[in-house]
């Protein structure tokens, strides 16, 4: 079949069932933009997890006389705690995994403290004898945490021995409920714009009965039958992935480099390549479950 | 070009068989008019000959195509040998008498060039050379059908199958249109023609071939409607 004959009835096809049109546009258009955040999220957190486990500590708290007893009943640690915690981190079964180590004491846990908090009614209440003095130590490979954690938890005058990735797991964990939740939502929303796709396509099958009657009648393959539905689901599709694609854009611009980035300086978050990375998967999705709907949906005008 | 042998067509939900053990040869050439009363096979038969259907038992061959194993994604190209038309002419409303003409070859791929060619002609040739642009509603009943009869000879198929197309005419119209069927037959279109029309067939005096309950009661060469052996 001629191109412009095709391009014809497509274009009579999609003013036709205008109104159908449209909402096809605005399911897809949201439904994929819900799963471009879910896919950039996910690039988030990726992005994240590089960033901040290769930062994260072990942090080995020495005791203070806040404390609680059961740890720590001889309460502030002594010289003689940090000497031997000292001692530990030099021995020559724990420095081939430490790259390095240091020293906090009350004083400068106070002023991180304080710089932290900053603003925060918490900063004012806080003494300098109630924050932990603290062995950082960082590691060759942090998944290894584990031989410090060993090392050091029970020992006289420490309190606790903690991973930060312990934090960042649970940031990661509601990050990753939030990337899920999308996921979920597009999905029903996929599922949807399916339905609506194939339900339009044979509203405007059965509108242009004649002609395929006529069609089928003079001998028109199955194939040149079926395209110019096929192309009609697909290019409605495609006007609501090219949306989806253009609010994924503007949500990297305008929120997360505009807003976030500057907001949050000091963390790493997806950029605009990043955007453009899943641009192609939303419209390739766009296009295929439109394609199959739609060709799905226009399969029992074509028995012969 | 048209042997149908020993064909049985039943349809679910009727105890008695559509076709019962029919058999049938069309020559080329051939002018056949199928008659009977309604229920009696004929359009049963018309449609396997277009391979809307396949029979239960028996065999359709067309044109050297043996329809009952003919996949379908062929059948297009087996029906782009044949013309058919129908009492109901089956035109499209919005499109002119010229573009109902011309859709039919645009959807088989026919380049633009022969579709300018071949629509004047085939509407020359039927007599609406004149009403080229008018819509099928502006036309007679009689116009119409010629408008159908062009669509269903632009492409020169072999055979033209007809299926009651002076059902909706009047006596004079009725007669136009078969002096039309008669001329496509003499360029060499075999015609198979289904039709209730007595005084048409009377006149005519061409193959008839009676269908009853399934059966054919009576092949006749320059017969009449009712003239039963």
């Amino acid at each position: 079949m001629r191109f412009g004959f095709m391009f014809s009835e497509v274009a009579q096809g999609l003013r036709r069932n205008i109104a159908m049109v449209i909402s096809i546009i605005l399911v897809t258009f949201i439904s994929l933009t819900f799963v471009g955040t879910a896919s950039l999220l996910q690039l988030q957190i990726g992005q994240m997890k590089n960033y901040w486990y290769d930062r994260a500590q072990v942090a080995i708290y020495l005791c203070t006389d806040v404390s609680p007893e059961a740890t720590c009943p001889r309460g502030e640690a002594s010289d003689d705690v940090k000497a031997q915690v000292q001692e530990r981190l030099d021995s020559a079964t724990l420095t081939p995994f430490i790259e390095e180590y240091y020293f906090e004491d009350h004083d400068q846990a106070f002023a991180n403290f304080q710089e932290q908090f900053a603003g925060n009614a918490v900063a004012q209440y806080v003494k300098a004898e109630q924050l932990n003095e603290t062995y950082w130590v960082n590691l060759y490979d942090p998944n290894q945490s584990q031989i410090i954690t060993e090392s050091f938890t029970g020992l006289s005058g420490v309190e606790e021995v903690r991973d930060q990735r312990s934090y960042l797991d649970q940031i990661f964990n509601i990050l990753n409920i939030a990337s899920l939740a999308a996921v979920s939502i597009a999905a029903l929303m996929l599922i949807s714009s399916v339905l609506l796709i194939s339900t339009t396509i044979r509203l405007s099958a059965f509108s242009r009965r004649r002609e395929l009657g006529i069609m089928r009648l003079v001998g028109a393959s199955n194939f040149s039958i079926q395209l110019p539905f096929i192309l009609e689901g697909v290019v409605a599709a495609l006007f609501g992935s090219l949306l989806a694609a253009g609010a994924v854009l503007g949500l990297v611009i305008f929120f997360v480099q505009g807003f976030l980035a500057e907001r949050l300086p000091f963390t790493s978050f997806v950029s605009l390549s990043d955007g453009m990375l899943v641009v192609p998967l939303l419209i390739a999705a766009g296009v295929v479950l439109a394609a199959v709907a739609s060709g799905l949906a226009i399969r029992r005008y074509l028995k012969i | 070009m048209i042997s149908v042998q020993n064909v049985t067509k039943k349809y679910r939900g009727t105890p008695r068989p559509a076709l019962d053990q029919v058999s049938l040869e069309i020559d080329k050439g051939d002018f056949v008019f199928l008659v009977g009363a309604s229920g009696s096979g004929k359009s049963s038969l018309m449609r396997l000959m277009l391979r809307e259907d396949v029979p239960n038992s028996g065999s359709v061959h067309v044109l050297g195509e043996n329809l009952v194993g003919l996949p379908a994604r062929r059948v297009p190209f087996f029906r782009r040998k044949l013309g058919v038309v129908f009492q109901d002419f089956r035109l499209l409303p919005n499109k002119t008498v010229s573009q109902n003409v011309a859709f039919s070859l645009e959807v088989i791929g026919k380049s633009q060039g022969f579709i300018q060619e071949a629509v004047p002609d085939v509407l020359g040739l039927v007599g609406l050379a004149e009403k080229a642009d008018r819509l099928p509603s502006e036309l007679s009943g009689g116009e119409q059908q010629r408008v159908a009869l062009a669509r269903a000879i632009v492409n020169k198929p072999a055979i033209l199958l007809a299926d009651e197309p002076t059902g909706n005419l009047d006596p004079t119209t009725s007669e136009g249109i078969m002096a039309l069927i008669n001329s496509i037959n003499l360029a060499g279109t075999t015609v198979v023609m289904a039709t209730h029309d007595r005084s048409i067939v009377d006149k005519m005096q061409r193959r008839v071939v009676e269908l009853s309950q399934g059966q054919i009661v009576r092949d006749q060469l320059a017969g009449g409607y009712g003239t039963r052996a």
